[in-house]
């Protein structure tokens, strides 16, 4: 029967009174429901390319090459430390050294997403979580 | 006459806005000076303007929000979902670590754009002592939670036992290097955008010493200031949010063994 009666009629009932308002509530309630959902949808998305251009892939090249010299600097200083602490220069810097450029090529990989993170390591079954990179 | 305008302009230091002047003098705690001095001030003046902005947005509690109100609860959403993604709803527990520290890093910044200001997170003491308290956040709740268990965060399975020793010593220098990385990243950002700032700007000054030809030439380098000083704005979020999401990362490192 409320699919006979015109739009003007279902505005008329809009008030609550008519016998129909019941279904027309559920059936506003669902299409706003539906509109939230995509909008939020929408907003996601939005936000996901926003993450993927512009200012986020100067972040992106800022956090690669720091990640990388910061793996460098750490080697080094580490293998100066040792040095200075046991005596036994230079093999300790050009030892550290190497392995701090390790370091930071390993860093920079995964910053870029190429190789998963330690932490999935601690995971008991490691048959594929969702990776949490862009 | 001009002469002296253009020693003038030379004379333009562009370290000297990260000068640490004392204000308050508590005298000296064992060899060191122990004072409020100007970064204190404005550390200050960033908290009490985070809080201010806070509280005074938020004090009409309208369950429509009004536009200041908005800005408060967008920025409170922004985080959360930040952190959502990145260390799941068990993450949350750390909302009120991470959202501070991300709304002291990005007010701080914002704060260095004014002139005459001092840039807090220009100083990489500042810098390095918040990479480190996320450090110490990370391994001491990460020890809680997983007892040695957490060590496993530096030995990869399936690795032949020949070249164990290497890969644990290069998974180690990595998560020594974050801290590192974490500190200089938003350190060297400030301090090298700031100095370029002041850099171009000295060189308007130069250039307008020569005249009127000099003012024309004036014109490139301050357009240029003008596209830096906008540049510098969109650092200045973006480090803060870089710092802010490696931060839940970190974090998620920490809290997860089944991701």
């Amino acid at each position: 029967m409320a699919d006979d009666r015109s739009e003007e009629e279902r505005k008329k009932t809009e008030g609550g009174q008519g016998p129909f308002a019941d279904v027309d509530l559920a059936r506003r309630m669902a299409a706003l429901s539906r509109s939230l959902e995509e909008g939020k949808r929408g907003r996601d998305e939005t936000a996901r390319r926003f993450e993927g251009k512009g200012g986020s892939g100067y972040a992106a090249a800022m956090r690669l090459a720091s990640e990388f010299v910061a793996g460098v600097l750490v080697g080094a200083a580490l293998g100066w430390g040792l040095d200075e602490v046991a005596g036994t220069s230079p093999w300790g810097l050009i030892g550290f050294l190497l392995l701090g450029f390790a370091a930071g090529v390993l860093n920079a990989l995964r910053a870029a997403g190429k190789i998963a993170e330690p932490d999935d390591r601690l995971a008991k079954n490691k048959d594929g979580g969702p990776s949490r990179h862009e | 006459m001009a002469n002296e305008a253009i020693a003038q302009a030379d004379r333009v230091d562009p370290i000297h806005q990260f000068h640490i002047n004392s204000l308050v003098d508590f005298g000296r705690v064992g060899d060191s000076p122990f004072a409020f001095t100007n970064s204190a001030l404005f550390m200050a003046i960033t908290v009490v303007v985070i809080v201010g902005f806070m509280l005074l947005t938020t004090r009409g509690r309208g369950l429509v929000p009004g536009r200041m109100q908005s800005v408060t609860e967008i920025f409170y959403e922004f985080t959360a979902n930040m952190l959502r993604e990145a260390a799941g709803t068990e993450g949350m527990r750390f909302f009120p670590f991470v959202f501070t520290l991300f709304s002291f890093i990005l007010v701080a910044n914002l704060i260095g754009m004014v002139p005459y200001f001092f840039t807090v997170t220009a100083h990489i003491v500042i810098t390095g002592a918040l990479a480190l308290l996320v450090m110490a956040l990370v391994v001491g709740f990460g020890f809680a939670k997983h007892g040695f268990g957490f060590l496993k965060l530096f030995v990869p399975d399936d690795v032949p036992a020949a070249i164990m020793p290497m890969i644990v010593a290069i998974e180690i220098l990595s998560f020594v290097s974050r801290p590192v990385s974490l500190s200089i990243r938003l350190f060297a950002n400030m301090l090298a955008g700031h100095i370029t700032l002041k850099v171009f700007a000295s060189f308007i000054l130069s250039l307008g010493a020569f005249g009127v030809l000099g003012w024309g030439g004036a014109i490139l380098p301050f357009l240029m200031v003008v596209a830096l000083t906008a540049l510098e704005i969109l650092v200045a979020f973006l480090q803060a949010y870089v710092f802010a999401i490696l931060t839940c990362m970190y974090l998620n490192d920490a809290l997860h063994p089944s991701h």
